[in-house]
């Protein structure tokens, strides 16, 4: 069974959101990390570069597999955890503490699901 | 029986009853149902015993006449040493598939390893991958690379003295994708790069450039790097690789990307093929580079070994999202080079280059006092003779292969243009035969 | 384990030596273009190369070696002959750009190559220059794009794929410019007509289909296919890695494929070269003829020649002919098996695929069971459930019983799949003595599932660390 994290927000693409003011802090779901096994490399956005929600924004391979995370919201790229450079592994031990990215949002995100109803999603899944 | 089939008539009918069925016809009983049966046999004459076989070959062998070449155009007449033959012919490395397990291939492994490292040593790159079809293969690759790697772009800045089939796989590769290929001015044989900023606009992904260049002229990219990169695009640059024995790499030219062919180095001329274009980036670029690439790791008792790696971003993973779909690659090639590399070294490999160097000036001093015309006389090993039309070039050409002396057009239609190239195999007799063939033409 | 060859380096050693120069020195190069730092190459003597590349050669597995029942990958026995005359120095030492008069054998080949190629195929003409199966692809496609382009309907941007197409496919329809639409296989494990029908539009630029696919199952509606997509305005793309099934038996260009590739190392014998050179000709019917790369070879009164003046041509897709050294493998392997022998070929390594897999359902499930053509694919996934061992586990056991193993983890429809292709090439003791193994494996699992969770023991290294390879990646030596 998947982890989900009361509090934040969740795309179904697997990215989870969390919002503080006009920053929006965004990593991959529990069920995105298992879904890849061993996770070898992040790829990190520019900073200060424009990403619509949608767009890929992102890249993360694991041995097998390669998978694009899509920027659950609209803004600009303010900061990149540049941690997982180093240390891709971090997104396997904690997925919901190794964010990848900081945005500051151009317009309030729409279609983010709950924590629960990103469960009830999960399980259409299986 | 039929050669390569091992199956006797017994076997056969075991095999078929052991499966229910009792004639072969039987097992294509699906292809009949969806109306794809043929009927009667293919029209090809019935197969014949190894004798036949080879005297139809070797009679259209024979009707092959290599002559003393002397052609350039993006292949040439380098030495390949007996030992890189009879490397390249070992059964398990000429027989061997993708080296998918790595416990039963770390001999193809290693080998692809060594090939890169010694790619990486000529380019002065960090990242050498497993090898492309050949040179022009490798620039619509760097030009697919450079699309990716750059968001929202969709232009490739290319040089005119790139060779003609580079300039026609491009074009090629463009083709229906909303990719568009700008081309820079030329001037006196060399690129012209007073038009580079206005052409390296935000839409611009890469310049890709070559020296030496299609007229076998060596080109000067002192800053151009810099110019480059300040426009936001990266810079790609082609050369044959036995030139980067002696030539500036495209490391020390800043370049983000070396591209080119092995041809040179090892893999002898072959009519076009098998050649082996290679690609090495910066470690930024990395990630993003197409085909297979080796790299070391350990086993679980810790030895040191090989594997396929960063596999994430291949065609069979990636799929749709991929910007390469290359899979089989020149493997045996990438052999045939780093043991041609092994066999030269380093003094080896300059002696070649400067052999060719001095021998090619040589020859063209003469021909240009016999009259003839060409470029100027900063190339390498190779020189056009430039006539005033096809068809005064194809006269001369016919004239001198008469003698056995073989020049050549370059890679496209009706060019008014031969391509000589001179490298370390020919020798002085081998010059004057040509002189006296080109006195005689005139 | 070998030492690596800069290792072995020893400064001073030479291996090879060029005769003196002949002719007076020319004056020296500008120093700005010259490198400037050093090139620090190996430096070894000739025995000490030879002897390098004997160990790793010893390190690799061919062919030669023994057994390889790689699905999809058709590594059936690659000829001596064949070998012997691809090093004829008529070919070897002959430049690509001589002219037509000192290159008819050269040209003889690679225009015989296409039409014996073409009669295999129920196909008009065709080219040789694409280097790889994927390179096909690539080519073929582009001949799609120029064809629709040329008729002025520049809105056919969709390239329909089966879901269980090679991942090649989508990615030469993306580096295509097309946009991928995936069509579902049904229960049969068959194109879903259904699916079809509701995925065509006057969008769709075509289909490329693998038939037999890679489940080793004919399509039994690829005339209806053939039909409803050349009926929408689309056009057929026949991927021919799974050709060694049917020649002398059907004829994609008579089942309605408009454009294909072949992989002449696979179904026409040229060996793989540790992952290349292959070859990927490129066949096509008359309407798609005008936008073959140039140049084609061309037969007229005057000899062969290489004809240029094509308008329409799409260009080039590689530098010069093709792997014109590996054509020359493939013509060989074509005239020494002939009509009956290409036929015979395919009839056994049927015949071949039939009886391993009636042997190996009994005790590993066929994912489709029924009749197959030249492979069909396992299921591991309930023994996985029992056992705790995976496909790769039973993959890698192989490897101690000195097999290669088949190939894994595809079609990814099946789990834990296995897909076996044996070939024409192999006795029925070779397949005999395999299916035994796979069967030794097979029960070791349920007593022992320890054991084939370490194998292999025998090889040289054990399983490597794919993950710290990939994180950490070290790509070469400096």
């Amino acid at each position: 069974m998947s982890k989900v994290v009361e509090g934040l927000l969740y795309s179904e693409d697997h990215e989870w959101v969390s919002i503080e003011g006009d920053i929006a802090t965004v990593g991959i779901t529990d069920y995105a990390q298992d879904e890849l096994g061993e996770v070898v490399y992040v790829e990190l956005p520019q900073e200060n570069s424009d990403f619509e929600s949608g767009e890929e924004v992102s890249e993360i391979e694991s041995v097998k597999a390669d998978s694009a995370v899509y920027c659950p919201v609209s803004g600009t790229v303010i900061e990149t955890n540049s941690e997982l450079e180093a240390k891709p592994e971090l997104i396997n031990q904690d997925c919901y503490k190794a964010w990848i990215f900081r945005m500051r949002l151009s317009s309030q995100p729409e279609d983010l699901l709950d924590a629960k109803a990103y469960s009830e999603f999960l399980k259409t899944l299986k | 029986m039929h050669s390569y089939i091992p199956a006797t008539s017994e076997d056969k009918r075991a095999l078929l009853s052991s499966i229910g069925i009792e004639r072969e016809e039987d097992a294509f009983g699906d292809l009949e149902r969806a109306g794809a049966l043929l009927e009667g046999p293919l029209d090809l004459p019935k197969g014949r015993s190894e004798l036949e076989v080879s005297a139809i070959v070797r009679s259209a062998s024979n009707l092959n006449k290599p002559g003393i070449c002397f052609i350039g155009g993006g292949a040439q007449d380098h030495a390949v040493s007996s030992v890189t033959s009879a490397i390249t012919s070992l059964p398990s490395f000429v027989t061997a598939y993708t080296p998918y397990q790595p416990e039963i291939s770390q001999g193809v492994l290693q080998a692809i390893f060594e090939y890169q490292s010694i790619i990486c040593t000529l380019t002065g790159m960090d990242v050498s991958n497993a090898s492309l079809y050949d040179g022009p293969s490798s620039v619509v690759e760097a030009a697919s690379l450079a699309i990716s790697a750059k968001r929202k772009s969709s232009k490739i800045v290319v040089s005119p003295t790139i060779l003609p089939q580079s300039m026609m796989c491009l074009n090629a590769w463009a083709l229906g994708t909303g990719n568009t290929i700008q081309v820079l001015g030329e001037k006196d044989g060399r690129c012209d790069f007073s038009g580079l900023e206005g052409a390296l606009d935000d839409s611009a992904a890469m310049l890709i450039v070559q020296s030496p260049n299609r007229y076998g002229l060596l080109e000067s990219f002192d800053g151009l790097a810099d110019r480059v990169h300040e426009k936001g695009s990266l810079l790609a640059i082609y050369s044959d690789a036995l030139s980067l024995a002696s030539l500036r790499s495209p490391a020390e030219w800043g370049a983000d990307l070396a591209i080119g062919d092995t041809q040179s180095l090892g893999l002898g001329l072959g009519f076009g093929g098998p050649y082996c274009g290679y690609m090495a980036s910066r470690q930024a670029l990395m990630r993003k580079m197409p085909g297979r690439i080796i790299g070391q790791t350990e086993d679980s008792q810790g030895r040191r070994c090989f594997v396929l790696t960063l596999q994430a971003r291949e065609q069979h993973i990636k799929r749709e999202r991929a910007t390469s779909n290359i899979c089989s690659n020149e493997a045996l090639c990438c052999l045939a080079t780093a043991v041609q590399s092994a066999m030269l070294g380093p003094e080896g490999m300059k002696e070649a280059f400067s052999l060719s160097y001095h021998k090619a000036h040589w020859l063209y001093e003469r021909l240009m006092a016999l009259g003839l015309k060409s470029m100027d006389e900063g190339f390498w090993d190779e020189f056009p003779l430039v006539f005033e039309s096809h068809k005064k070039a194809r006269a001369f050409q016919k004239a001198l292969g008469m003698k056995g002396i073989l020049v050549g057009f370059p890679a496209e239609k009706e060019s008014s243009m031969l391509m000589v190239a001179v490298t370390e195999k020919r020798t002085r007799e081998d010059m004057e035969a040509f002189l006296q063939a080109a006195k005689e033409a005139l | 384990m070998e030492k690596l060859l800069n290792e072995l380096s020893i400064n001073g050693r030479r291996a090879y030596r060029f005769p003196d120069l002949d002719v007076e020195a020319h004056k020296a190069i500008d120093p700005s273009l010259l490198r400037q730092g050093s090139l620090d190459l190996p430096q070894m003597a000739e025995v000490d190369v030879v002897r390098h590349y004997a160990r790793l050669s010893r390190l690799a597995y061919g062919v030669d070696d023994g057994f390889y029942p790689l699905g999809s990958c058709t590594m059936k026995y690659n000829p001596k002959l064949n070998e012997a005359l691809s090093h004829l120095e008529g070919f070897t030492e002959l430049h690509p750009l001589a002219d037509a008069e000192h290159s008819q054998g050269s040209l003889k080949i690679l225009y015989e190559t296409v039409d014996m190629l073409c009669k295999v195929t129920g196909m008009d003409q065709g080219t040789l220059q694409p280097c790889a199966g994927a390179h096909g692809e690539y080519t073929g496609l582009k001949l799609i794009r120029a064809y629709h382009l040329r008729r002025n309907d520049s809105k056919r941007s969709v390239m329909l794929i089966p879901s269980s197409a090679h991942g090649t496919n989508p990615a030469s329809a993306s580096v295509n410019g097309f946009e991928t639409v995936a069509v579902a296989s049904d229960e049969r494990g068959l194109v879903d007509l259904k699916d079809l029908e509701s995925k065509l539009s006057d969008n769709v630029a075509g289909i490329m289909l693998t038939n037999p696919n890679t489940l080793g199952l004919f399509e039994l509606d690829i005339r209806r296919i053939a039909d409803m997509v050349h009926a929408c305005g689309g056009l057929l793309y026949y991927d021919g890695a799974n050709m060694n099934a049917i020649m002398g038996f059907g004829r994609p260009g008579d089942m309605g494929f408009d454009v294909m590739h072949l992989n002449l190392h696979k179904t026409f014998s040229t060996p793989h070269g540790g992952g290349g050179p292959g070859s990927g000709a490129v066949l096509v019917k008359q309407a798609l003829a005008p936008f073959l790369p140039v140049p084609v070879a061309a037969k007229g009164l005057k000899g062969y020649s290489l004809d240029w003046d094509r308008p329409q041509s799409i260009g080039k897709v590689s530098g010069f002919w093709g792997n014109f050294l590996v054509i020359v493998r493939a013509y060989a392997y074509l005239l020494s098996m002939g009509s009956d022998g290409l036929r015979e070929a395919s009839a056994m390594a049927t015949i071949n695929a039939n009886y391993m897999a009636r042997c190996i359902s009994a005790f590993f499930p066929i994912a489709y069971p029924g009749l197959c053509k030249h492979e069909f694919v396992l299921s591991l996934a309930a023994f996985k459930e029992e056992t705790g061992c995976s496909a790769l586990d039973v993959a890698k056991a192989l490897l101690d019983k000195g097999y290669h193993p088949p190939t894994m983890y595809f079609p990814s429809l099946v789990h834990e799949a296995l897909m076996i292709e044996p070939t024409e090439t192999e006795s029925r003791e070779t397949l005999d003595g395999f299916i035994e193994a796979l069967k030794c494996i097979h029960d070791k699992a349920y007593s022992n599932p320890e054991e084939l969770h370490s194998s292999p023991a025998t090889t040289v290294i054990g399983r490597p660390d794919e993950a710290e390879a990939a994180k950490r990646a070290k790509v070469n030596w400096l």
